[in-house]
């Protein structure tokens, strides 16, 4: 069993899936949910077998491209083992939810699932070319699903989604390869070695001159509009609306993490010091993100784009956290005990958030298929009468987000601000605002849609039917175990933590 | 063994020429047998060079008072590109199947051309490069002139011109050089070590980078290009972009830096921080990327967008080989080899799948045919080709765009950040020509869009499936496995770069 390549074989599944979805029309969805529940198995399996001591295991290494440093090398921690676990059952959901694609099924079930390999390969590559891949493949398929069967306007936000991302893309790339000329290297484990004793730095110095922190500003470009990080965060809005909703699953549940991801395993080890050097201003952008996000979510009338600035703001506070930990080395020990506090509640809200955001726009996508695509907050009223199940669990999912104490959303929120606020209590405390708003926000989607007279035409609104509640219930029961037991979680990802944080230099 | 690519092109070359007009299905079996031998002997050079470094073939005397020698050889540089040779021969037999138009002439041109290509990647002699090279201009310039589109004399007479323009320079080199190193060899071995004085390299190199340059698409000298890419047939097309360019690209690598490596020093003072040939022509080549990109995303011709990004491409392999770094050039042959699949099949695509069915390329008019629908083949082997295109990693250009950056990193770090901008509006063009060509949002018109739905298309046909297939391969096994050429190409390029052929 341990010598079975799990990493490879996780990321190979939903190709194949993919392949066969393509040629099977009618039952492609069958397929999908077929793969997308074997993939959630092996991201178990992968979970189980972690090292116990936080550092990276199930590695494969093969050599691929000598001449340019490139290896396959693949690996987890508990961080990317977690992101794993989280890509698979949002993947999953988003399947269940997409039961009603009329428009060529088997290619869209076979882009999810492509789409799916593409979170995986981004969360197990180790090597930089590698990695690359599946960071920048995994556009093809979001695009392609958003262009073709996205909303009216779906169009121009493919493409604002697509050449926001590449921008931030060759940027990374550019200086990935000043990286690479300087080091001679491209895998991620040994430049953090390399950074955390120096020499990346003046390897860097020596054969290129003082550009690290250019260099770090191209990391963070490519990171930030991915996560992401305002004022780059233009295209996500009209991309979440347009996309059907299956897919803004996919985009914040996935996605988003991708570029939250990239900045713990690439930005923060190679890149600490210079982050730690602009750290106030970037600590600016992040409350920005964060109380922005939420005012503009207060602002909306559409139900997606309420949850998408929504995401905005929740993406924030991981961002907020990112930046905080990075304070120049030789702090206290309260300080390490803060850093290790809030990069624990940024793992854990990358999940936490992942999980919410793809079960909140599960109902949205519930709710559309009911009422022929209607969204605005103000078409809806009332529908605890008719549909008391919908409004119940849909409300603990919403809840959930608001970040109530006892479900699964408010852990990450608490030790992040546990492990800001000794490392920055300006940030701190302006983000509360953020906290404020965003519940406001929340209170008044659920008084709006759920409560009040019942208007004539929702009468009849149906009920989340047997399948339906099947689908979603250990969703939820998630929530719950997670707001309630957040150890089974934090057991693993702690010791990665731990011994990330032993060995970054900041 | 790889000289028969030569021999067996010509004499396919000349049987169809000779054959009795009329017989249309016979021409093309004939050209694809021909084609498929010179690519299977292309491999199977390819396979047996593998591992060792520059095999001579043949080496007889040709005009021995001048000591012009028939040499034929290959290093791994002329290895992947006779390989490449291969492929696109066999690709543009197959998309050229539909060609009724005195069929059995066009594949004898079609033929010559390759058979010339095969010869420049392979003579390791100056005067019987530039003799292919000649040999290469005439069929071109027949192949646009009668099978051509859009204002084909033209573009026909524009592109023969300015090639007579590049060959005249490189002459002068050929001639000077010879006479320099004491008039006994032209051979591209005895003249790389013949110790040419540094102030006849100063002004030999760049007269021969940009002779051959001309072929490569160097900004300025690029205009040819896109009008001959335009006006040619399919298969012209994509030989010219695919394979053509690469002969000018291969004389400025071979010719230029191979013999004249010191024309690339310093001048010892420097204007603007231009200060060497070498800063001169990455200025060009940068230039050169981001204009073509550019002018690409102004274009209303679907073809006329996959000709200048050919400029902009290009722009990669010349960049590439300044960069004088082992990466670099590493990365400009590999672009070589990568861009001539990809334009290829971007060609292919627009000029033969598309056009032939809806008889227009303005993407205005495209928009309106909801291509994405009615021919998803052609939509979606778009899609992966303008992915491969526009440089995203599994494909070969990826490998090799990295490369050139890489090479440029260490040359001179504001050349990579300039190529980034290219690549960025590169992305852009593609995706633009993708969505109005293939994905568009726009609304039928009731008269566009029929009550008893839409004509149909032409079938898509197996050849148009099977080149379509071939050339997808190379581009995905060369993204995921580079090593595969890039072993090689790197010994050629270091034995190269380190000054002498030997």
């Amino acid at each position: 069993m341990n010598n079975l390549p799990l990493l490879t074989i996780i990321t190979v599944i939903p190709v194949i899936g993919a392949a066969i979805a393509l040629f099977t029309h009618r039952h492609s969805r069958a397929v999908a949910q077929v793969t997308g529940i074997v993939s959630l198995l092996l991201s178990l399996v992968v979970w189980q077998q972690l090292p116990k001591d936080g550092s990276i295991g199930l590695q494969e290494l093969h050599q691929w491209v000598p001449s340019l440093g490139v290896q396959y090398h693949l690996g987890v921690d508990g961080l990317g083992a977690l992101m794993l676990i989280l890509s698979a059952l949002v993947s999953l959901m988003a399947i269940d939810a997409a039961h009603r694609v009329r428009h060529e099924p088997g290619i869209f079930f076979a882009l999810v699932l492509l789409l799916e390999a593409g979170l995986f390969g981004t969360f197990t590559a180790l090597n930089f070319f590698h990695w690359f891949i599946f960071w920048e493949l995994s556009l093809i398929p979001a695009f392609f699903l958003i262009k073709l069967w996205g909303g009216p306007r779906r169009g121009p936000a493919a493409t604002q989604f697509f050449v926001y991302t590449m921008v931030g893309s060759v940027a990374l790339l550019l200086s990935f390869l000043a990286v690479y000329h300087a080091t001679k290297s491209m895998d991620f484990i040994e430049l953090a070695t390399m950074a955390a004793n120096g020499t990346l730095q003046n390897r860097v110095l020596a054969s290129l001159g003082p550009v690290m922190m250019w260099l770090a500003l191209g990391v963070l470009a490519g990171f930030a509009v991915k996560v992401p990080l305002a004022p780059f965060h233009t295209w996500l809005p009209a991309a979440y609306a347009e996309a059907p909703s299956p897919v803004t699953m996919l985009l914040t549940g996935g996605m988003s993490k991708m570029g939250v991801y990239g900045l713990i395993r690439i930005a923060l080890p190679l890149f600490g010091a210079q982050i730690a050097t602009i750290r106030t201003p970037l600590l600016v952008l992040a409350v920005l993100t964060i109380v922005m996000g939420a005012w503009a979510a207060a602002a909306q009338k559409d139900l997606k784009r309420v949850f998408a600035y929504s995401s905005v703001n929740h993406l924030g506070y991981c961002l907020l956290g990112i930046f905080a930990i990075a304070i120049h080395t030789g702090g206290t020990v309260s300080d390490s005990v803060s850093q290790a506090a809030a990069l624990n509640g940024v793992i854990l809200q990358m999940f936490n958030h992942g999980l919410t955001a793809a079960a909140i726009f599960w109902f949205i996508s519930m709710i559309q298929f009911r009422s022929a695509g209607l969204r605005r907050i103000d078409s809806f009223g009332g529908l605890r009468k008719p549909a008391p199940v919908f409004a119940g669990l849909m409300g603990i999912a919403l809840f959930s987000s608001l970040g109530l104490p006892g479900l699964n959303g408010f852990v990450g929120e608490f030790l992040i601000f546990r492990g800001v606020f000794p490392l920055s209590w300006v940030a701190a405390a302006i983000s509360v605002l953020g906290l404020l708003v965003t519940a406001a926000v929340i209170l008044t989607v659920i008084l709006k849609v759920f409560t009040g007279p019942v208007p004539e035409r929702w009468a009849e609104f149906p009920d989340l039917h047997g399948g339906e509640r099947l689908g979603i219930a250990p969703v939820i029961g998630l929530m719950f175990l997670l707001g309630l037991l957040p150890q089974i979680v934090i057991e693993r990802v702690n010791p990665t933590v731990q011994y990330l944080l032993a060995h970054w230099r900041f | 063994m790889l000289a028969w690519t030569i021999y067996i092109s010509f004499a396919g070359a000349l049987v169809l020429a000779l054959m009795p007009k009329g017989n249309a299905a016979l021409a093309r079996v004939i050209a694809l047998v021909v084609a498929v031998a010179g690519f299977a002997i292309a491999i199977a050079g390819f396979a047996a060079g593998a591992g060792q470094g520059r095999i001579t073939i043949i080496d007889v005397p040709w005009v021995p008072m001048m000591g012009i020698h028939y040499t034929l050889a290959a290093d791994g540089i002329s290895r992947v590109l006779v390989l490449l040779t291969g492929l696109a021969a066999v690709a543009g037999v197959l998309f050229s199947w539909n060609i009724n138009l005195r069929t059995n002439e066009f594949f004898a041109f079609f033929l010559a051309l390759i058979g010339g290509v095969y010869g420049v990647f392979l003579s390791f002699d100056l005067f019987l490069l530039f003799v292919f090279y000649e040999i290469a201009i005439v069929p071109k310039y027949f192949l646009i002139a009668i099978w051509g589109s859009t204002r084909r004399e033209y573009a026909a007479m524009k592109l023969a011109l300015y090639s007579f323009v590049g060959s005249a320079m490189v002459l002068v080199v050929l001639l000077a050089s010879y006479a320099t190193a004491g008039s006994h060899s032209t051979g591209l071995v005895s003249l790389a070590n013949a110790n040419l004085p540094v102030s006849f390299q100063m002004w030999a190199f760049p007269v021969a980078f940009v002779g051959f340059g001309i072929l490569a698409g160097l900004w300025p000298f690029h205009t040819w290009a896109p009008t001959g890419h335009v006006a040619a047939p399919t298969a012209a097309s994509m030989l010219l972009a695919g394979v053509v360019m690469k002969l000018g690209a291969y004389g400025c690598l071979r010719v230029a830096i191979g013999l004249f490596p010191h024309g690339l020093d310093p001048w010892g003072w420097s204007f603007w921080g231009i200060g060497s040939w070498r800063d001169v022509f990455a200025l060009l080549a940068v230039i050169g990327i981001i204009y073509g990109a550019l002018v690409a995303l102004a274009q209303t011709d679907f073809k006329f967008v996959i000709g200048y990004s050919s400029v902009s491409h290009m722009g990669f392999v010349l960049l590439g080989l300044v960069t004088l770094t082992q990466v670099g050039v590493d990365g400009a042959v590999l672009q070589m080899f990568s861009h001539g699949v990809i334009a290829g099949l971007l060609f292919a695509i627009v000029g033969r799948i598309v056009y032939e069915r809806t008889h227009t390329r303005q993407l205005s008019e495209l928009e309106g045919m909801y291509l994405g629908r009615r021919l998803p083949f052609a939509a979606w082997a778009f899609v992966i080709a303008g992915v491969a295109s526009m440089g995203l990693p599994g494909f070969s250009g990826f490998v090799a765009e990295l490369q050139v950056l890489m090479g440029a990193w260490i040359a001179k770090p504001w050349w990579t950040a300039a190529s980034g901008v290219g690549i960025v509006i590169g992305v852009a063009y593609t995706w633009r020509a993708l969505q109005m060509a293939f994905f568009t949002d726009r609304l039928p018109r009731p008269d566009e869009h029929p009550k008893e739905g839409w004509p149909k298309f032409d079938p898509i046909t197996w050849p148009e499936i099977t080149a379509t297939c071939l050339l997808f391969a190379a581009t995905l096994i060369v993204g995921i496995y580079p090593s595969i050429l890039l072993n090689s190409i790197e010994p050629a390029v270091k034995a190269l770069l380190a000054g002498g052929m030997q």
